[in-house]
C-alpha cells in the first residue's frame, strides 16, 4: 500500500471536482474505450464513482484500460476532472505494479538516441515478424503495433549541417520546441515547421532540449515525469526571456500547457511561465491570421484530405486551428474525421493486452480516412499519425506539411 | 391471533435490544425481540457512526471513557467486518484553549484510553485538508462503525442461538398478573395480525421510547429524555481518520469518515417527542460552521444528506433538565421493583453505540440476579457472524468486489457500487421489506445522486420478484423518494442542488411520477 505519487495539491483539486458529478453519464457516452470493450468500466465508474472508495490502496487494476485520451473530461458539462482522477489512480496502482515494458517505452529520448545511428538495422528489426514476436512475448509490445521509423539524421544533426537562411529575420526571435519525436523520428515535420517560421520572417532558436515526460506521466511514473518536465522548462527558458515558444508536437505542448499541472500537480513558476508562452504550430499561425499578419498567397492545391484532431489537441481547448488555417489554401477541401480517438493514446495501443482495444477504437477513423483519400491524411500528433498510417495504410502527415507546400517551400 | 411463549421479551430493535437478545439467547433463555419498525431504524441508524476510543469523555465522563476504550477493543475484534479502524485525532483549533490538551492527556492516562501527542506537521501530512492553524494534535484509537451491520450482526447471532426477531411488530399492551409482567401484546404491522407473547421477563430497550413502554406496563414515567442531534453527510471522505476538536464536549466537534462519506456532528437539544425530530436551519448552519473550523473550505464541499437522531439520555439531578449535552453518557439500568413495585421488567437507558455489548451484559446480569440464577455472559468471546474471525472493514471493499464481478454483474446503485445480486439476495431475505429496509443493509440510494438513478432500477427488479405487484412497486418507489427528500431539503445548496434538479427532471419529466396509477392507500411499510 502506498500513497506516493498522489500526495500533492493537484490530486486534492481533482478529488474535490468529483463533488460536481451529477451521474448524468455524458462522459460514458463520450468514452471511445468503453464503447468497444467491457474490460473498461467507463469513465464515470473509474473516475468520480471509484474515487470515493479509494484511500491510497489500489484495488481496481482494470482502470489501466483507460487510455487517458481525456474525452471524458472534455465532455463533462459539470467540470469533473475525470481523466485526471483516473491518471492519478493509475499512478498509485503503478507504484506497486510497474511492468518493465512501461518503464522502457516511456524512455522516448533514449530510444531515439539508440536507433538513429543504426537506423537501417533498427527499421529492419521493426519490420521483422520473428523479432517482433519475441519482443511481444518478452516485453509486451504487440507485434503489429506501430513503431516510429528510425531516421538517419536527427533534427540537431540537420540544423548543424544545413545552409543558414540568407534572409535576415524581420519579425524577431521565437523558440522552437521539437519534443523527442520531433527530434529523432519526425525530423521532417520539425524541419518544415522551422522553414515555415523562417519564411514568415522569424528567427528560430532551437535550444538543446530533453523530454517533456508525457509518456512517463501517462504510464503513472509521476516522479520521473515531473523531473523531466521541469528540466525541459529550464532548457526552453534558457533560450530567451518572454519569447513565444512554438511546437509542432501537439501532445507534448498539452503536457506543458496543462497536464503536468492538472494531472501531476506540478505548480512550479517555471512551468507556469513556459505553459503560458507555448503555442501549438497551427494555433500560432491562426493567431497570426486573426491579427492580419499571416501572408495568404498560398499556391493552389486541388485535393480532398481527411483531417483528424487528436485527443490531446482537443483537450487544450483551442478548437481546431489546423482546419481554419488549411481552409485558406485554395483548392484544398479538408474533411474533419469526427472520430473520437485513433486508439493509440500515446503508448496505450502498443501494449499487447490493449492492442485489439486500440484497433477497435480507431476503426471508424481508419475507415473514414481510407474512404476520403487513400493517399493522404493529416493529423497533428506523432503517435496518432503512426497509428493511422499503420492501421489504414494511408500516409499521414502533420498539417504544416500542407502549409509548407502551399508556400512553395516543397 | 398468534400466540408465543418465551422466557424473555426484548422490546426495541436498536443496538441495545439486539445486543440484549443475543446475550439472553447465549445464556440459554428462549427469547423474542420485537420492534415496531426495522432493526436499527431509530437512534442506532441516526448517529455519525463513531466507534469511540473513549477520548471524547476522558475529561468530562471518565467512567464512560474507560468503558468505551474497553468495548472498542472487544467490538473491533468480534464484529470486525462492521468496524473500520480509522484511528482518530483530537486537534486544538485556532482559538481553542491549548491547555485542554494537557487535561486530555492526563485524563487519558487515568482512564486507560490510549492517546499520544504527535507533531502538528505529522497530523497535517496525514490529513492534508485539516486546518493548517491547528496548535496541537493527539492520536487516539477512534474508528467508524456501520450501525446497521452492527445491529443485524448481533440479531443474526441471536437467531443462531435460538432467538426470534420480529420486526414491524408494535407493542400495544403489556399484561401483568399481580405485580408481575406476564405477556406482551403486539400487532404485526405488515399483516395486521395480533401476537401475544407470554413471558417471564421483559427487558425494555426502547431507547428514547423506553418511557412510553414503561408506561404501558403501568410503571411511573422513567426519566429518559430524548436529546436530539443532527448530522450531515458530506459527499466523500474529507478525512480518513476521525477528527475531534480537543475541547470540552460541544456541538459540531466531530468529523467521522464512514464508508464513502464523512459525517459532521452533532447538536444536542432536548425534545419531547422522539418521533418528531426536526432538522432546524440554524443547526445546519451551525454544523457547517463547525466543519469550516476543522476543514477550511468545508462549506464548499458537497453535502448529501442530513438527519436527526434522539439520544436516550437518563435524567441527571446534577444538570438542568434542558441541558442534554451534559447529562451522563453512562448507562443506567432502572429496576422497576424498587421504583414501581413492578416485577419482571427492567429498563435500560443512556449508553452509546460503542458500549452496546456492555449495556446488554449489565441488564442481563441484573435480570439473572432477579431470577436468582448464575449464568455467564459470553458475548465478548464469540465472533459475529461466525466462529471465523473476519477482516476489519476498509473503504476499498466494494470497489475490490466490483473489480472481481464487473464483467458478470449489473451495478444498480452506482454511487455506492451495489450490484444486482446484492439487491436480489437481500430482497429474498426480506420480501416484504421497503426499499429503505434494503437501503439500510445495502446503502442503496445513499450516495451523491440520493436515489436519482437507482430507485427506478431497484423498483423494477423488485417488481420481477413474486411478492410485489405493480401497485406496491409504485408505492415503494414513492415512499423511498419521499424519505430521501426528508434528508435532502435541509441541505439544498451548492452542488447538491444541481443533482436534485436533475433527479427531479428524471422523476417528473420522464417518469411523470406524480401521475403514476393511484392506489387506495399509500405504502407506509
Amino acid at each position: 500500500m502506498t500513497t506516493e505519487g498522489v500526495e500533492f495539491a493537484g490530486h486534492e483539486l481533482a478529488r474535490a471536482s468529483l463533488d460536481a458529478c451529477v451521474k448524468c453519464t455524458i462522459c460514458e457516452t463520450a468514452c471511445p474505450v468503453s464503447a468497444v470493450t467491457p474490460l473498461f468500466s467507463g469513465p464515470k465508474f473509474v473516475g468520480p464513482q471509484a474515487e470515493r472508495f479509494r484511500n491510497g490502496e489500489s484495488v481496481d487494476h482494470s482502470l489501466d484500460y483507460c487510455s487517458s485520451c481525456g474525452a471524458c473530461t472534455l465532455a463533462c458539462p459539470q467540470g469533473v476532472q475525470i481523466a485526471e482522477l483516473n491518471s492519478q489512480a493509475r499512478a498509485v496502482m503503478k507504484a506497486d505494479h510497474m511492468p518493465l515494458r512501461d518503464q522502457l517505452i516511456t524512455r522516448t529520448t533514449l530510444m531515439g538516441m539508440m536507433m538513429t545511428p543504426v537506423a537501417p538495422i533498427a527499421n529492419a528489426a521493426l519490420r521483422n515478424l520473428p523479432i517482433r514476436t519475441i519482443v511481444e512475448k518478452v516485453i509486451g509490445i504487440h507485434r503489429d503495433a506501430p513503431m516510429p521509423p528510425a531516421q538517419t539524421q536527427t533534427l540537431q544533426g540537420w540544423l548543424k549541417k544545413r545552409k543558414v537562411p540568407m534572409k535576415a529575420p524581420t519579425r524577431g526571435p521565437v523558440v522552437f520546441f521539437h519534443g523527442c519525436a520531433g527530434g529523432y523520428f519526425e525530423v521532417e515535420t520539425s524541419r518544415k515547421s522551422i522553414e515555415v517560421l523562417e519564411y514568415l520572417g522569424y528567427e528560430v532558436i532551437v535550444p538543446k532540449q530533453g523530454c517533456c515526460g508525457l509518456a512517463q506521466q501517462s504510464n503513472g511514473l509521476f516522479d520521473q515525469a515531473s523531473a523531466a518536465v521541469l528540466k525541459l522548462c529550464d532548457e526552453l527558458r534558457g533560450a530567451g526571456k518572454d519569447l513565444t515558444i512554438i511546437s509542432s508536437s501537439g501532445s507534448c505542448t498539452g503536457m506543458l500547457k496543462h497536464e503536468a499541472h492538472e494531472i501531476m500537480g506540478v505548480s512550479d513558476d517555471k512551468l507556469k511561465d513556459v505553459g503560458t508562452r507555448i503555442r501549438d504550430m497551427m494555433e500560432f499561425l491562426l493567431d497570426l491570421h486573426d491579427a492580419g499578419e499571416l501572408p495568404t498567397d498560398f499556391a493552389r492545391i486541388d485535393m480532398t484530405v481527411p483531417y483528424h484532431a487528436p485527443c490531446q489537441l482537443k483537450s487544450q481547448g483551442m478548437g481546431q486551428p489546423a482546419v481554419e488555417v488549411l481552409k485558406l489554401i485554395p483548392g484544398l477541401t479538408v474533411v474533419e474525421s469526427g472520430a473520437a480517438c485513433c486508439g493509440i493514446a500515446g503508448t496505450y495501443g502498443l501494449k499487447k493486452e490493449k492492442y485489439e482495444v486500440a484497433q477497435a477504437v480507431g476503426k471508424p477513423l481508419f475507415d473514414m480516412v481510407k474512404r476520403t483519400n487513400p493517399d493522404l491524411a493529416l493529423c497533428d500528433t506523432e503517435t496518432c499519425r503512426w497509428q493511422i498510417e499503420q492501421s489504414s495504410g494511408v500516409k499521414t502527415e502533420h498539417p504544416i506539411w500542407m502549409v509548407h507546400r502551399a508556400y512553395g517551400l516543397s | 391471533m398468534r400466540k408465543l411463549a418465551v422466557d424473555v421479551v426484548v422490546i426495541g430493535g436498536g443496538s441495545t435490544g439486539a445486543g440484549v437478545v443475543r446475550d439472553v439467547a447465549m445464556r440459554g433463555y428462549s427469547a423474542v425481540l420485537v420492534d415496531r419498525a426495522d432493526l436499527g431504524q431509530g437512534t442506532t441508524g441516526r448517529f455519525h457512526g463513531l466507534m469511540h476510543s473513549g477520548g471524547r469523555y476522558v475529561v468530562s465522563d471518565p467512567l464512560s471513557a474507560t468503558e468505551c476504550a474497553q468495548e472498542n477493543a472487544i467490538l473491533s475484534r468480534i464484529q470486525s467486518s462492521a468496524i473500520e479502524m480509522t484511528g482518530g485525532y483530537f486537534v486544538t483549533c485556532p482559538g481553542d484553549d491549548p491547555a485542554f490538551a494537557d487535561k486530555f492527556l492526563t485524563g487519558a492516562a487515568a482512564t486507560g484510553v490510549p492517546a499520544r501527542e504527535i507533531p502538528v506537521a505529522e497530523a497535517l501530512r496525514n490529513e492534508p485538508r485539516l486546518n493548517p492553524g491547528i496548535l496541537r494534535a493527539i492520536e487516539v484509537g477512534d474508528g467508524s462503525v456501520d450501525g446497521w451491520q452492527l445491529v443485524w450482526g448481533a440479531a443474526n447471532s441471536a437467531k443462531v442461538h435460538g432467538a426470534q426477531v420480529l420486526t414491524y411488530h408494535s407493542v400495544t399492551r403489556i399484561d401483568r398478573e399481580g405485580n408481575r409482567v406476564s405477556a406482551v401484546h403486539c400487532t404485526d404491522l405488515k399483516s395486521g395480525t395480533d401476537v401475544v407473547i407470554e413471558c417471564n421477563f421483559v427487558l425494555n430497550c426502547a431507547g428514547p421510547w423506553a418511557g412510553q413502554i414503561a408506561h404501558m406496563a403501568g410503571a411511573d414515567p422513567v426519566d429518559v429524555i430524548p436529546g436530539r442531534g443532527i448530522m450531515i453527510a458530506m459527499n466523500h471522505r474529507l478525512v480518513n481518520r476521525v477528527v475531534n476538536r480537543c475541547i470540552y464536549p460541544a456541538d459540531g466537534d466531530i468529523l467521522v469518515p464512514v464508508h464513502t462519506v464523512s459525517i459532521i456532528g452533532t447538536t444536542d437539544v432536548k425534545v419531547d417527542d422522539p418521533d418528531n425530530l426536526a432538522i432546524e436551519r440554524d443547526e445546519v448552519q451551525q454544523m457547517l460552521d463547525a466543519g469550516e473550523v476543522l476543514i477550511p473550505g468545508f462549506r464548499n464541499a458537497r453535502a448529501l444528506h442530513a438527519w436527526a437522531g434522539a439520544r436516550p439520555l437518563i435524567k441527571d439531578k446534577r444538570v438542568s433538565a434542558a441541558d442534554t449535552r451534559h447529562m451522563s453518557r453512562g448507562m443506567a439500568v432502572i429496576d422497576h421493583t424498587e421504583r414501581d413495585g413492578l416485577d419482571g421488567m427492567l429498563t435500560i437507558g443512556g449508553g452509546k453505540l460503542t458500549t452496546y455489548r456492555l449495556m446488554a451484559e449489565h441488564i442481563v446480569d441484573a435480570m439473572c440476579d432477579k431470577l436468582g440464577e448464575k449464568r455467564e455472559c459470553r458475548t465478548a468471546q464469540e465472533n459475529i457472524p461466525g466462529p471465523e474471525p473476519t477482516k476489519n472493514y476498509v473503504v476499498t471493499h466494494r470497489l475490490e468486489e466490483r473489480e472481481h464481478d464487473r464483467l458478470d454483474e449489473q451495478i444498480i446503485c452506482e454511487c455506492e457500487l451495489m450490484s444486482r445480486r446484492m439487491f436480489t439476495e437481500a430482497l429474498a431475505v426480506q420480501p416484504k421489506g421497503t426499499l429503505d429496509d434494503l437501503r439500510r443493509q445495502l446503502r442503496l440510494g445513499m450516495g451523491p445522486c440520493q436515489g436519482g438513478f437507482c430507485t427506478t432500477r431497484a423498483t423494477g427488479i423488485a417488481l420481477e420478484s413474486d411478492h410485489i405487484d405493480i401497485e406496491r412497486a409504485n408505492g415503494l418507489l414513492r415512499l423511498f423518494l419521499k424519505n430521501r427528500w426528508i434528508g435532502l431539503w435541509p441541505i439544498l445548496y451548492g452542488d447538491q442542488v444541481r443533482q436534485t434538479a436533475l433527479d427531479n427532471w428524471i422523476f417528473q419529466g420522464t417518469l411523470d411520477i406524480e401521475h403514476l396509477p393511484q392506489q387506495m392507500s399509500e405504502v407506509a411499510l
